[in-house]
């Protein structure tokens, strides 16, 4: 280790003391941020903007949630492709060369769209006749012809979501009556229709929100699936450009409300607006692996050549200890 | 009567124990006027030197903070005005912690205050930063509020993208904020503590010396002198 170090000739101290209080002095900082942490709160407070629900979701934008909802049934959403640790697919996952540890990691939280998002949720409505037949068709089928189906329905909301973020002339295919979608298919949507209807009117009712938090327990904390449920659509997106959140913006560096959020992740964020990352399928775990080689050279600095030099050739250390070289030279 | 028997002599253990080895090699790193010494070098005259004991004083703020908010649940701070308040007290404290911390860190990097057999200071420092990123992202993704929610899902794909994400869920709250009060918390003050212990046990870095000035130790030295510096005392910390 002595061959990384640079040179050190730093001996024990052997000159004068002063006075000093360690306790006292841990005291009165205390004190002292106490007091400004109160100040800042008095003049600033803190943000606490309310979550979302997908009740809000389905009644603010229920084009966008049926459009999120039947590519949950056909397997089309980005939580369906994902991958681990949600499921087998592959849309999500990323390497580096030789490295795959989302792959090895595996799916420990385990996400069947159709089933978690579509069907299930459906099952827990009772007394619903037309529902139940259409339940009923839906599973009976083989998988070919429920893709049929949902894509069916799917396309035109899919043309109209695009057109709409295009800033285009949507197609009119798609429209909203009384708080219910109209979708004019271009072919024999099945029993999907029925099924997307039914689970907007749940979700708006606030059923989806709880029927995603059911688990085999009483009790739960775990919001994995209506958090990636509301992900895949459009609300969170919008609240988030409104508040200057989105990775083109802010970020994570921020909070709602302008407050500074997490300022000290500023490099962290920096590398997703660098090439090659900016485009990269593979952008998370190539910013991870260099901050991690970052955070590894950040630890080892006392060891590095040349960066633990530095210190003593850029003479800020002559401001620091100003007082004291001033003693010494007048000595 | 019966006479009473005599206690038996008292045997000393041939070898020290366990204890009693902990004990010696923790007085022999850090006796009682190093641990808590009442005196500083005439160095430490900066106010660069105030970020250090700023950055403990933040974090006890933050702790108690915390522990306040932890004692009436996580969602208190919703619904009541004196919840809030404390809110913000921690938020606040949090963000004077990593701004202390960072000047800190700059200023030890400036001294070069690994110097001196003090790589353990910087490494346990440096190391502190590293693991209070987390526990900060943890409690940003544990206010279950929209940030709360936009956080989470917007990070949780750098943790699955190197299979964090299987024990390190941002988007379960329960896990989140298990590691937010616990675990985290327990890594950041355990490093601060070892990395206080470790400046007591070798002292605050003193300056660089001089290049004249090394250049007339030199010459004392050749001459007959012990190199010493004028006015030494050797005090506490010598």
């Amino acid at each position: 280790m002595s061959l990384l170090r640079s040179e050190d000739d730093t001996q024990p101290w052997k000159g004068r003391y002063y006075p000093y209080d360690l306790v006292k002095e841990l005291c009165i900082a205390v004190g002292v941020v106490g007091l400004l942490a109160v100040l800042l709160t008095v003049l600033f407070s803190s943000p606490d903007d309310k979550p979302s629900t997908i009740a809000q979701w389905s009644q603010q934008k229920p084009a966008d949630f049926v459009t999120a909802a039947v590519k949950e049934l056909d397997g089309t959403s980005p939580t369906a492709e994902y991958g681990p640790p949600y499921n087998h697919n592959s849309g999500s996952v990323q390497h580096f060369f030789f490295l795959h540890p989302q792959r090895w990691l595996g799916v420990s939280h385990p996400i069947d769209t159709e089933k978690d998002y579509v069907v299930g949720p459906l099952e827990t409505i009772p007394n619903d006749p037309t529902l139940a037949a259409a339940l009923a068709q839906y599973k009976a089928a083989p998988a070919t012809q429920k893709k049929q189906w949902a894509e069916a329905y799917a396309k035109p909301l899919e043309e109209t979501a695009t057109a709409e973020e295009e800033k285009k002339t949507a197609p009119n295919t798609v429209s909203e009556s009384n708080g219910t979608v109209i979708v004019k298919t271009s072919g024999n949507a099945g029993p999907v229709p029925a099924l997307m209807g039914s689970l907007l009117a749940l979700a708006k009712s606030g059923g989806v929100d709880g029927s995603l938090l059911t688990s085999k327990q009483f009790f739960q904390t775990d919001y994995t699936k209506p958090l990636l449920f509301m992900a895949d659509g459009g609300l969170l997106d919008e609240r988030a450009e409104q508040q200057h959140l989105l990775g083109e913006q802010w970020g994570l560096m921020n909070e709602t409300g302008s407050y500074p959020g997490q300022p000290w992740l500023w490099l962290y964020a920096l590398w997703y607006q660098v090439e090659p990352m900016k485009s990269s399928s593979s952008a998370d775990i190539e910013v991870l692996l260099i901050m991690s080689l970052l955070s590894v050279a950040f630890i080892c600095i006392p060891f590095i050549p040349g960066v633990n030099s530095l210190p003593r050739k850029i003479p800020i250390y002559k401001l620091i200890w100003k007082e004291h070289y001033r003693d010494v030279t007048s000595a | 009567m019966s006479s009473v028997a005599p206690d038996p002599p008292v045997t000393h253990a041939p070898e020290k124990s366990w204890t009693v080895k902990v004990r010696e090699a923790g007085v022999a790193a850090l006796p009682p006027e190093k641990l808590l010494p009442d005196g500083q070098p005439t160095y430490v005259a900066s106010w660069i030197y105030m970020f250090g004991v700023a950055s403990i004083a933040s974090l006890i703020v933050i702790i108690g903070s915390g522990s306040i908010l932890a004692l009436k649940g996580p969602a208190w701070w919703h619904y009541t005005g004196v919840g809030h308040f404390f809110n913000s007290i921690h938020l606040w404290s949090v963000e004077l912690f990593f701004f202390a911390m960072v000047v800190h860190l700059w200023g030890k990097y400036w001294m070069a205050s690994w110097r001196g057999g003090r790589s353990r200071v910087w490494i346990t420092g440096a190391v502190t930063f590293l693991v209070a990123i987390p526990c900060a992202l943890t409690g940003y993704v544990s206010q279950q509020n929209f940030d709360a929610q936009w956080i989470s899902t917007q990070a949780k794909d750098a943790m699955n993208s190197v299979g964090a994400g299987a024990f390190f869920n941002l988007t379960n709250f329960g896990q989140m904020y298990s590691y937010h009060v616990l675990l985290l918390p327990i890594a950041v003050v355990a490093l601060v503590g070892a990395h206080v212990l470790l400046v007591r046990k070798h002292g605050v870095v003193p300056p660089f010396e001089l290049a004249r000035r090394k250049a007339a130790l030199a010459t004392a030295a050749s001459a007959g002198s012990d190199g010493s510096p004028a006015g030494a005392d050797g005090g506490a910390q010598s």
